[in-house]
């Protein structure tokens, strides 16, 4: 069973399903608890990716998240611009709020309130002191329109928004409403403004617009145009809209030839902006916007080191770490042992560590008796995979399963009765006593069995992910086994899951699927695995990976538009 | 008649011809609907919803009588309080109990095919699905061309992905989270504040509806370069495109002669989050700026969810959530419930009751606001601990300007969950005849209240 199209709104805990898993298993096993250790067998094969057979799967309209919204802003309208936050939900799906983006749609209320962002920005890009660094003209008369003036402005705000050259259509009516505008509120500037709103709340400044068209050195397929591949490009390795001269690159059609491309990306694997793209893409996949959302809250009395300025550094503090650690071109499997970070001295408070800087951000290595190593023992993991209330082993785990394996961890069953798990008041007093109090029970020891070893290895990290010996008077057992391999604590758990064979592959596939923002198809799957080769040959280095996605034929060709799928009731 | 003014003062505001193309679409809004207006005309009539998570304890909630003056169990009993308007809140409340969704073999989706069976009147084939539009949306299509808004949308614990109203699969109405974004923009700038003397139009408000028309011409050039996916996701947009014109319009007439129409107070700061006080507390500010929204017939449909289905509500100092509670909490024995996980049903039902007290709080026509109002209040299951589906808690609470008898208990007898939501289509005026599919095809209104 398939859920590509569940709403992110209805769902509590997020679930991304690998596609893998369900065409290796028959349909009565889908969802059987111990699946996840068939897709464990499945990663092992290998090919070379220059002989692989791809059919890419289609393309659709892609929504611009809230970040690349207010990121292409400030690229295009000055960085003085402040954008309304909360303009409409993004969507997640699969786990990505990139595969969210090829649904969403814009409803009344949304529309309403990007109408009303657009009305703001176009304001202040446009105030009296930065109008003229923008406009780049001085009309005639500041109380009346002036076409000269406006056009050639107009066409330049309209390429870089719609990230094209616009139509001669779609450039007269901008100017139109310019003039119009001018006249009826007796000033130039607010002409422009409306205009500027005309192309703010257009579908296609809204929508990344993915085309195919015939590939002329291969006429069985089709590619993404020159200009598509533009901004597929920007957005996947900026997080922004595309710059002039990538623009102009894919005017020029050098996104459609191989050796161009190849030149245009070691330009824009080079720039300072990767490391925006870095963070984009593993906020994404870690659901961070969580942090932002104020949603990982915990309870004041439980937990009185929680503040929400603490745990938005958290968050910081695990973005900053991946991002210096890939930036060094290291080896992504050590982010999951690496006794290297950041703190600030408000999250030393948390760690309990003494913090020498006196303000803002330093580097930091974790000391070998700390207990702490890896991503896994940071506050961020533990305190977002966590209660409100309490430390939550099988929320842990299935993150680990889940979104750095691509495993599935099947629902539990309807008809549960949890009252043994979860009375912390009674005999069972750490958490390890009380999951393995329910292992005895056929329905719910399948999939704890995939989840809870992790996750209790986890356990001496509270709610907010502060150290702990015991829970309830009881010392905490951190021991456990990742598929076969031992371990006696987080830092062991970081061990061995680095050296687990689906680490890498899944960071493929998750790279990928927010590359094309929709889960891989069948024909990927061979590009997939080679990539997966060849990240594992190059000393698993982030940047060979980016290389070889956006290179390849997965990346940059596609069966056509996606057509409706039929979702939901017969009706 | 006022409304000729208001177009003549258009004409003289506005700077010359260039930016009269608006007008014209007065004519066609007014002549539908000037005249439900104006004053001494009959008032709107207002539907909204209102949502609490993981239900109730059947054998604490249902009351045993039917008919009028039925009993109150204990979980009902917020139902007890007095009106400042005269009378109780349960003078205004009908309470459905028996009702069902019926899953015709389908998997009981936990929470979630309660939810979509009550709001839907079918059930999703596969979890976390929307099968059909919720009953706001229904009601809002036919009813929302009226109002500067649409529908309003409101989410009490903080979560700005969770929220019950849904046209689609994939188009959900997003929830205002936070009191003050919901007064900003009603009753910012944009609003017309009746009070306020000589209504003059802001002559924006007309080069506005030149800009959308500017983006319904990309509408064929980009329709043509996507497949039938995004062909779907465009006509929402375009649709979106079409109601804010709509908006516009209304913004261009003028304040409604409307008596009771109030600009709303703003609202302290928000303190936003799952703590049982926080919710409550939002739920209020919310119930009352949308008091206010309906008595200036800014919106007729609204939303509020004050839980989610999978209620992640808490109290401060405890580890455990709502919904975690009502699976892990034993049944005591004594009593015979999970007294903490039923403490959440109490402060859910005093929150519903928050809502009703404050509809009737503003005085219109001969009585209330709430007199003119349908709300329905409904949760996803019946008792949580085990998903239940059967029984799930229904009531409405106001008078319908007089279209349905408020106060009477409705035994169902599992009778499907979707006679309810047919009968309040009906009574905003929809013309349906039934509603669902399967055995939640409903075809039989609730004659026991309406009038």
């Amino acid at each position: 069973m398939s859920n590509a199209n569940v709403p992110s709104r209805l769902v509590g805990l997020h679930v991304p399903r690998s596609s893998l898993l369900s065409q290796l298993l028959p349909p009565s096993f889908r969802g059987a608890c111990f699946a996840a250790l068939v897709a464990l067998v499945a990663a092992g094969c290998t090919s070379s990716s220059s002989s692989v057979e791809v059919e890419a799967g289609p393309v659709a309209l892609r929504r611009l998240t809230a970040e690349q919204y207010e990121r292409s802003i400030h690229d295009v309208l000055g960085s003085h611009v402040t954008v309304p936050s909360r303009i409409d939900p993004d969507d997640r799906r699969d786990g990505l709020l990139a595969v969210g983006s090829t649904f969403a749609g814009v409803t009344p209320s949304g529309l309403e309130k990007y109408e009303a962002a657009a009305a703001t920005i176009a304001e202040q890009a446009l105030a009296a002191e930065h109008r003229d660094a923008l406009v780049q003209c001085q009309p005639t008369s500041l109380t009346g329109a002036d076409d000269a003036c406006a056009r050639p402005f107009l066409e330049r705000m309209g390429r870089q928004l719609f990230r094209r050259p616009l139509t001669s259509e779609e450039l007269e009516a901008r100017v139109a409403i310019a003039n119009e505008s001018a006249r009826g509120l007796a000033s130039f500037h607010g002409g422009l403004e409306l205009a500027l709103v005309s192309l703010l709340v257009s579908p296609e400044f809204l929508f990344r617009v993915e085309e195919a068209e015939d590939d002329t050195s291969n006429p069985s397929r089709q590619r993404l145009t020159s200009l598509s591949m533009a901004s597929r490009l920007s957005y996947l390795l900026w997080n922004t809209t595309p710059d002039d001269d990538l623009l102009a690159a894919a005017e020029r059609g050098d996104l459609v030839d191989d050796e161009a491309l190849a030149v245009e990306l070691e330009r824009l694997l080079a720039s300072p902006k990767l490391e925006t793209g870095l963070r984009a893409i593993f906020s994404d996949l870690y659901d961070f916007r969580q942090f932002d959302d104020g949603l990982v809250r915990k309870d004041a009395a439980l937990f009185p080191a929680y503040t929400q300025p603490m745990i938005e550094e958290a968050k910081e503090q695990t973005l900053r770490t991946i991002v210096a650690h890939l930036a060094q071109d290291l080896d992504y499997r050590e982010l999951f042992t690496t006794q290297e970070s950041f703190l600030t001295r408000r999250l030393g408070v948390v760690y309990q560590l003494p913090v020498p800087s006196p303000s803002g951000w330093a580097p930091y290595r974790f000391p070998d008796d700390s207990g702490r190593a890896g991503l896994l023992s940071h506050i961020s993991f533990n305190a977002l995979h966590a209660h409100p209330g309490r430390s939550s082993a099988t929320l842990r785990g299935n993150f680990v399963r889940e979104v750095l394996l691509c495993q599935e961890v099947p629902a539990p069953p309807a008809n549960i009765d949890f009252s043994i798990v979860e009375d912390t008041a009674g005999e069972l007093r750490t958490a390890r006593q009380r999951l393995e109090a329910h292992v005895s029970n056929e329905a719910c020891s399948g999939c704890h069995s995939l989840t809870d070893p992790i996750g209790l290895a986890l356990e001496n990290f509270d709610a907010i992910g502060m150290y702990r010996q015991e829970e309830n008077g009881a010392p905490i057992d951190s021991s456990g086994e990742l598929d076969g391999v031992p371990y006696s604590d987080a830092i062991g758990l970081g061990t061995a899951l680095s050296q687990h064979p689906s680490l890498g592959p899944c960071l493929v596939r998750n790279l990928y699927r927010y590359a094309v923002g929709r889960d891989a198809e069948r024909g990927e799957e061979a590009l997939l695995e080679a990539l997966g080769d060849r990240f594992a040959e190059s000393g698993y280095r982030i940047s060979e990976l980016l290389r070889d996605v956006l290179l390849s034929e997965g990346f940059r060709t596609t069966s056509g538009p996606r057509e409706a799928d039929a979702t939901g009731d017969e009706s | 008649m006022k409304r000729f003014d208001r177009r003549t003062l258009l004409r003289g505001t506005l700077a010359g011809g260039a930016v009269a193309m608006g007008v014209p679409l007065l004519d066609c809004f007014l002549n539908d609907n000037g005249s439900a207006l104006a004053q001494g005309a009959p008032l709107p009539l207002r539907f909204g919803a209102w949502m609490w998570g993981c239900g109730m304890n059947p054998d604490r909630w249902n009351p045993q009588n039917v008919g009028v003056d039925y009993d109150l169990p204990i979980e009902l009993r917020a139902l007890d309080r007095e009106l400042s308007s005269g009378g109780k809140v349960r003078d205004y409340v009908s309470v459905f109990s028996g009702f069902d969704v019926k899953l015709d073999g389908r998997p009981n989706f936990p929470h979630t095919a309660g939810l979509m069976g009550t709001l839907t009147a079918n059930l999703p084939v596969e979890d976390y699905t929307v099968p059909a539009p919720t009953l706001d949306t229904i009601i809002a299509a036919e009813v929302g061309g009226l109002t500067r808004f649409r529908s309003l949308e409101m989410s009490c614990t903080g979560n700005p992905n969770q929220a019950y109203s849904f046209e689609s699969q994939g188009v959900a109405n997003a929830p205002e989270i936070s009191p003050t974004a919901l007064y900003t923009r009603v009753f910012g700038p944009d609003f017309a504040d009746p009070n306020a003397g000589p209504f003059l139009p802001e002559p924006r408000l007309m080069l506005r509806q030149s800009v959308l028309s500017a983006v319904k011409e990309d509408r064929e050039r980009l329709l043509q370069r996507v497949g039938t996916h995004d062909r779907q996701r465009l006509d929402q947009y375009f649709t979106s495109v079409r109601q804010l014109e709509q908006q516009i319009d209304v913004l261009l007439a003028g304040p409604p002669d409307l008596e009771s129409c109030r600009k709303a107070p703003a609202p302290g700061a928000d303190d936003l989050g799952t703590e049982i006080g926080q919710a409550t507390k939002t739920n209020q500010l919310m119930a009352e700026l949308v008091s206010f929204a309906l008595a200036c017939d800014q919106t007729r449909v609204f939303s509020i969810m004050f839980s989610d289905r999978i209620s992640n509500l808490r109290q401060a100092g405890s580890s455990s959530l709502h919904h975690q509670l009502t699976h892990d909490e034993p049944l005591d024995p004594e009593i015979g419930y999970q007294p903490e996980a039923s403490e959440f049903i109490l402060v859910s039902m005093e929150a519903w009751a928050d809502v009703i007290e404050r509809l009737a709080a503003i005085p219109e026509g001969d009585g209330t606001l709430l007199d003119n109002c349908l709300v329905l209040g409904h949760s996803d299951v019946s008792f949580a601990k085990v998903h239940g589906i059967t029984g799930v808690p229904m009531m409405i609470a106001g008078g319908a300007s007089g279209a349905i008898k408020p106060g009477v208990h409705v035994a169902g007898a599992t009778a499907p969950t979707s006679r309810v939501g047919l009968t309040i289509q009906q009574v905003m005026g929809l013309t349906v005849e039934s509603w669902g599919t399967r055995s939640m095809e409903a075809r039989q209104p609730i004659s026991e209240i309406l009038v």
